[in-house]
């Protein structure tokens, strides 16, 4: 695995290399990979992008007198420099959600892999419960006051799935209210947590994952750690059943230990218009450096689909089914977490 | 007998194609074309009469030619020629409500078109991505030109109630590009520089001139076999694109600023009369909006023929190359990559700018 340390610039093709099971993709894989899931509605393909997408595959392919090596180089700097080309004149696409597939790919992954594989050594489990095709909705616990799990999940599903997903989250509002963050939430194929866009994403066959815990669960107190919180008020359940795509639950061990809350600056946090401000062993009293996660051994394990298509179609409306299928998930959920929890040898190996 | 077609806001560039379009059309015997001012450009064999439908003289207009049908596209964000923003408003709601009285009195209307507009969804980050016909809007807009268009459709909204033999089609519009349409948001985009607000990236979506002048056809005429035309749609151009992107296929530089700042430097531009920077204007360029076109597909059976980014390219063709024409900087690239690895990219001269 000596490829692995580099985290190259086009690096779609790199991770085919390493993955056996993956169908060789073209260079375009931005372009090529998402345009079948975006198939939405309001998408089009833009005439000219066939002359585009080849660009970088067709006149390397000679790996015969210098050796592999010289041609993977020039294969990746002919793949960076038409990708840099595309986004210098803006000849790239989004889809109505504001997801821009290659930025995605190629830069956004990129810079969060090392967080993934260095720092947080992340060990994911049973992601071929995640289906080939089709729509799906993830259900996972949330928590470590920052939403790292949600990004460590999205990191996960896009390198590890044989079919190689794209998961799209669903954000708070918060989320799209902060500048910046809110960009770069978009670009990622984030969405508001809202039964429209669920429903939308999941009607258009995309993987969607949600933490119904919400700010309960992500900002709860260090002493709760590993303990579910209610699960919204099941609009998940109602959103699957109505897309009827299956829920599969999501584990996600080692986020909670990442930044311990011992605290929750109320006034602070009521004065910024927060749901928290966290008071850590080291937030805020070690300044920025405070802000550095513990590197922690993460488990993210992805559990037994549960059908909804089984289901008739009023069974949306039926409040008691909602329940009993948010606690079934949630007990599954919970239960998964324990074991994995005494599986686990110590929070940081 | 054919129709009698009644357009108002005939003084415009739209109003002033429509009206030379749809007296071509076989089943229209006359057209009346409506408007406060003279219009500047010719409107063909269309009987002209210049009235305010901000006054009941439009009831005698209506009256006096027959109309049956009645296009009412004088609901507009700018004012034409002299006049401020309280004329503009006056217009767009006083003078809807006359049209409308005159409508409500006159038998033999029978089909009315409104053009609306997608600001009545207004823009905010707790919206749904997607906003389809029945979404409510989360934050109704405050002021300007989006507030007139939500009084508009409430008044519409009440004329069809009253009036239920009367088929009522209200077309909302995305943002109306064209090589000749001027609007708020052309004048923004032709800057040399376009000031942005830092950290957002909107997503904006657009539709032709000529995609609108079909659509008002196809709603001002009797509906084609398995559709229906009448009820509220959304009017958009296929896909999406992000303001960033947009700045880059026309070339022009961003300089993205705070948002307090933002709104600050809009009122100031606006003093000076450079561009009319309106605070739904900022909103569309902070949070964007997007809207569903199934309805106008699937109810209406309208497939507009230009997307979003052809609708640019077109409006980005008529204006003159910005600061960094996307050819060049392509070219840099090209020869960037010619000197690091020759052969390593295939040149791509022939760039077309679409």
């Amino acid at each position: 695995m000596a490829d692995a340390k580099v985290i190259p610039f086009d690096d779609d093709r790199s991770r085919a290399r390493r993955r056996p099971g993956r169908p060789e993709e073209p260079s375009g894989a931005g372009t090529s990979g998402p345009a079948a899931v975006r198939a939405l509605p309001g998408a089009r393909e833009v005439p000219d992008e066939p002359d585009e997408a080849p660009a970088a595959p067709g006149p390397v392919a000679e790996p015969d007198g210098e050796g592999a090596g010289r041609a993977g180089w020039e294969r990746k700097l002919a793949g960076g420099l038409a990708f840099l080309r595309r986004r210098v004149t803006g000849e790239y696409e989004v889809d109505e959600f504001g997801y821009d597939a290659e930025l995605t790919d190629q830069v956004l992954m990129s810079l969060l892999r090392p967080l993934y594989e260095k720092y947080f050594r992340v060990e994911v489990k049973g992601v071929e419960n995640i289906p080939e095709k089709g729509g799906a909705l993830i259900v996972a616990n949330h928590s470590g006051t920052l939403p790292l799990d949600g990004l460590m999940m999205q990191v996960a599903v896009h390198d590890h799935h044989p079919a190689g997903r794209h998961l799209r989250l669903l954000a708070a509002d918060l989320v799209f209210v902060l500048p910046v963050v809110n960009e770069l939430a978009r670009k990622a194929g984030h969405t508001l947590a809202c039964a429209e866009d669920a429903e939308r994403l999941l009607k258009a066959g995309e993987v969607v994952g949600v933490m119904p815990e919400g700010f309960k669960g992500i900002g709860k107190p260090f002493s709760e750690r590993y303990k579910l919180q209610r699960f919204g008020r099941g609009g998940f359940v109602s959103t699957a059943l109505r897309a009827g795509v299956p829920i599969v639950p999501c584990s996600i061990v080692g986020a909670e230990e990442i930044y311990p809350m011992i605290g929750n600056a109320k006034t602070l946090a009521r004065l910024l218009g927060l749901p928290y401000v966290p008071v850590t062993p080291t937030f805020p009293w070690l300044g920025p450096l405070g802000m550095l996660p513990l590197p922690t051994k993460w488990t993210i394990q992805f559990g037994e689909p549960i059908p909804t298509d089984g289901y008739p179609p009023e069974a949306a409306e039926d409040p008691m089914l909602m329940f009993n299928l948010t606690d079934q998930v949630r007990e599954q959920i919970q239960h998964t977490l324990y074991k994995l929890l005494v599986q686990r040898r110590s929070v940081f190996f | 007998m054919g129709k009698v077609v009644l357009v108002t806001g005939a003084a415009r560039h739209l109003g002033g194609r429509f009206v030379r379009r749809i007296q071509r059309d076989p089943e229209v015997e006359r057209v009346v074309a409506v408007d406060a001012v003279e219009p500047a450009h010719p409107l063909g064999a269309a009987d002209f009469v210049r009235a305010d439908i901000r006054r009941p003289a439009i009831a005698k207009v209506l009256a006096e030619h027959e109309v049956d049908t009645v296009v009412h596209l004088d609901v507009t964000g700018t004012a034409l020629g002299a006049g401020g923003r309280t004329a503009v408003k006056e217009t767009n709601v006083i003078g809807t409500m006359q049209l409308l009285g005159a409508c409500q009195q006159s038998p033999r209307v029978g089909r009315l078109v409104v053009k609306s507009s997608t600001t009545v969804y207004g823009s905010a980050p707790r919206d749904p991505a997607v906003f389809t016909e029945t979404t409510p809007a989360k934050s109704l807009p405050s002021g300007g030109f989006a507030k007139d268009a939500v009084e508009v459709e409430g008044y519409v909204r009440g004329f069809a109630r009253r009036r239920p033999d009367v088929a009522v089609c209200v077309l909302r519009f995305a943002n109306i590009l064209g090589p000749r349409v001027r609007s708020p948001l052309t004048e923004y985009l032709s800057l040399p520089v376009l000031p942005t607000v830092l950290g957002y990236d909107p997503r904006l979506q657009f539709v032709h001139e000529d995609d609108v002048i079909d659509v008002l056809r196809l709603v001002a005429h009797e509906p084609r076999r398995a559709s229906l035309n009448s009820g509220t749609f959304n009017v958009a151009g296929d896909g999406v694109l992000l303001l960033s992107q947009c700045a880059r296929r026309l070339g022009r530089p961003t300089v993205p600023v705070l948002l307090p700042a933002v709104t600050w430097v809009g009122s100031a531009l606006r003093t000076v009369g450079l561009t009319d920077f309106a605070p739904e204007q900022i909103r569309l360029l902070t949070h964007g909006r997007v809207v569903s076109t199934v309805q106008l597909r699937e109810v209406l059976g309208f497939r507009p023929r230009y997307s979003t980014a052809e609708t640019f390219a077109d409006f980005a063709a008529s204006r003159g190359p910005g600061l960094l024409p996307p050819e060049r900087l392509a070219g840099v690239v090209d020869r960037l990559a010619d000197r690091i690895a020759p052969g390593a990219v295939p040149s791509r001269d022939s760039y077309d700018g679409a």
